[in-house]
């Protein structure tokens, strides 16, 4: 690929002109997601945040089965495929015997939190040096809209055309609550795509769980609640209002777990980790909002 | 018993380069040979998960790795582990996983994504019986499922199956060998009593060549990123993809094939059979020779490939094929595949975890020995009363019987 971008300003004269600059790491294509999708603002974040924190170079990321399938198609960066919901299980793999490498899993909610539930569980539970970055869209959306775990109550699917109804398919899952229970898990968070402010606070997630590991801690999931105008059956407006609305109400916003930060503060360290803009810190296993 | 650190004392002074004569044998369970073979091999990172009749396995992985500073986890789950290898072998680690029969099966998913990508990695499966949860005796039931199956898509495996614990070392190292060699997981089947007996062992280990490899991930340095997957949307580039895969496998099959060969310079029968059943076969020979059958073992060791085409030169010199498994026929039919009906080929299988007596091979080894009889002796009257009315009866198909053989653990060429 050819990326066409401004040469890397040298730190005198053209410097003041570069106002923003699309990260080397995101390569120059046109992604296969669907208009109006989350998916491109997640891949985005990522990209900048690991190129400010230097990190491409030693990256081996790993890849879901579901929309984010291609994700190596646009994060230049080592890759390897995992089997559905198995994306954990790999990171582990990949963190053992490599234990300088950043360990990334990028995975929506079927794949987490339907299929792949053992893998993240135990995962998060061994306390896994490992970041997982968590697109939940409440819909199985690569194979056509289907009812995910997190699909809301009476939310009409491929395959609860009536809606979601508890007494049949029971409830949506807040997974990224159950993961913070577990004392491995070093920080845990949900942020949202819905909206400038909301996409600035899910950027300052992702970047501290990222630090997370840099700086030697347990297990970090940063949750993006995102939207699917296809799948959810509208324009990308309509769904980004559905996004701030229904959708955040059944999953609130806000850094669930920070483990990280009071042990940093304890052993009087929290300088080094950096506080990163989180929306806030808690041990409490409770979402504040942000 | 002894345990790892002995072992690692013992290798010490000994080492592989140390003088034949030296090497003293020691008492070993097969589980704990096969992991010690890994160790040794320079395997960096083991994932496994309980399950009888393995065990043994990964409680020396347990004791032995982290000892040396290498990687040993317990997954949740069979699938949990060979994820785990998954991930650590696309990275270039020297990986292995364990299980028994049950556990293969939820490992089936990760083995077609690995033989997808090219990710060399060695399984070890010590089949117990089934089908479902089965039992936890001695079984070969599994050779379908490694040799044929296993996963979804068109892919093989690489199957090693040792018939002693000794030999299991060895090919433990050609395992890892034959995994980074082709990028391909490889797999070494022995049943539950390979696993679970002792036996004197020579501790002849072997440590592979270490390579670099040009697809690993290791973080995309001052080089382009590299990707290990199995996707490609695209058809034409799926199928060039499997194309690749074919001509590999062609040259794993016209490369790696290995058997042995037992008594049958002057045989008139041969029993082919692997693991314990070639065993318990050896047994059998040296009694029907005992009453003059003259009569062989050819033992196939890898399983796939096959050496189908040694089975099918021999099978032009011989007059009947005795095929001896603890199944219900699963690799009878490489051997038919193999034969072409150029002799009768029978069946002598146990299932359940039993394992079949040399007594019962040798009734078996008669039943073939009065069938191949009768077969020439119609063959030489058909010659003289009626030239090729029928054909020749030569293939034996529907032509004979298994008299004298126990119905349900006998299978004649019938089918």
């Amino acid at each position: 690929m050819t990326l066409h971008t401004p040469a890397p300003a040298s730190p005198g004269a053209s410097a003041a002109r570069l106002i923003y600059r699309k990260p080397d790491v995101l390569l120059d294509r046109s992604t296969h997601y669907c208009p109006g999708c989350g998916h491109g603002i997640v891949h985005r974040l990522l990209a900048e945040i690991m190129t400010e924190l230097e990190l491409p170079a030693h990256t081996i990321a790993v890849a879901p089965v579901g929309c984010a399938v291609f994700a190596y198609d646009y994060l230049n960066v080592d890759f390897v495929e995992a089997p559905h919901g198995r994306a954990p299980a790999v990171a582990t793999g990949i963190r053992r015997v490599r234990p300088e490498a950043f360990v990334l899993t990028y995975q929506g909610d079927g794949d987490l939190a339907a299929i792949g539930t053992a893998e993240i569980v135990h995962a998060a539970a061994r306390g896994e040096r490992i970041t997982a970055i968590f697109v939940n869209n409440g819909i199985y959306g690569m194979t056509g809209g289907q009812m995910a775990p997190t699909t809301l109550l009476g939310q009409r699917t491929t395959s609860s055309p009536d809606g979601r109804d508890a007494a049949l398919m029971g409830f949506p899952i807040r997974i990224t609550e159950m993961l913070a229970q577990l004392p491995g898990v070093t920080y845990a968070a949900r942020g949202t795509v819905a909206d400038v402010a909301g996409i600035g606070k899910l950027k300052s997630m992702i970047k501290r769980a990222c630090q997370v590991q840099m700086n030697g801690g347990g297990f970090s999931i940063v949750e993006a609640l995102s939207n699917c105008p296809v799948g959810w059956g509208m324009t990308p407006l309509e769904s980004l209002e559905h996004l701030k609305g229904p959708v955040v109400e059944a999953y609130p916003l806000g850094v669930i777990v920070d483990r990280g930060a009071s042990a940093s503060a304890q052993s009087g360290s929290g300088g080094a980790l950096g506080r990163a803009g989180a929306a806030g810190e808690s041990d409490a296993p409770r979402p504040r909002e942000a | 018993m002894t345990n790892g650190r002995e072992i690692e004392i013992f290798s010490r002074q000994t080492g592989p380069e140390a003088d034949v004569k030296r090497r003293a044998r020691v008492l070993m369970k097969g589980n704990e040979a096969i992991a010690e073979a890994a160790v040794q091999a320079g395997c960096d990172a083991y994932f496994g998960y309980p399950i009888t009749p393995q065990a043994e396995l990964l409680e020396w992985m347990a004791r032995r790795m982290l000892g040396l500073g290498r990687v040993f986890v317990q997954a949740e789950s069979e699938l949990g582990a060979i994820n785990m290898a998954l991930g650590a072998a696309a990275t270039g680690a020297r990986v292995m996983v364990s299980s028994s029969s049950p556990g293969i099966s939820l490992m089936a998913e990760a083995m077609s994504y690995m033989a997808g990508s090219g990710t060399p990695m060695v399984l070890v499966n010590i089949m117990r019986a089934g089908p479902g949860l089965g039992g936890i005796g001695p079984s070969q039931s599994d050779y379908f499922q490694a040799t044929k199956g296993h996963g979804h898509g068109d892919y093989h495996l690489p199957v090693l199956a040792p018939a002693s614990i000794g030999e299991a070392i060895e090919l433990m190292a050609t395992a890892f060998e034959l995994a980074e060699r082709y990028r391909t997981p490889v797999m070494l089947v022995a049943d539950g009593i390979l696993g679970q007996a002792m036996e004197p062992v020579d501790l002849r280990f072997r440590t592979p060549e270490r390579h670099v490899f040009d697809w690993a991930l290791t973080g995309a340095a001052g080089r382009p990123a590299r990707i290990v997957k199995s996707i490609d949307l695209d058809p034409e580039i799926l199928e060039k993809r499997n194309l690749a895969l074919q001509h590999k496998y062609r040259d794993i099959a016209r490369h790696e094939v290995r058997w042995e060969s037992w008594q049958l310079e002057d045989a008139d029968l041969a029993i082919v059979a692997y693991g314990t059943a070639a065993r318990v076969a050896r047994s059998a020979i040296a009694k029907a020779r005992d009453k003059g059958i003259r009569v062989g073992l050819f033992r196939p060791i890898t399983l796939w490939p096959f050496p189908e085409r040694e089975l099918a030169r021999l099978s032009r010199r011989l007059g009947g094929i005795l095929t001896v498994e603890l199944s219900s026929g699963q690799m009878v039919e490489d051997v038919r595949l193999a034969v072409e009906g150029r002799c009768p080929v029978s069946f002598h299988g146990r299932m359940g975890g039993l394992v079949p007596t040399p007594d019962e091979v040798l009734g078996a080894l008669k039943a073939l020995s009065a069938r191949v009889a009768r077969t020439r002796e119609a063959e030489r009257h058909d010659q003289v009363a009626n030239r090729g009315e029928f054909g020749s009866r030569h293939t034996g198909e529907g032509a004979d019987t298994d008299d004298g053989v126990r119905v349900g653990t006998h299978r004649g060429a019938r089918r």
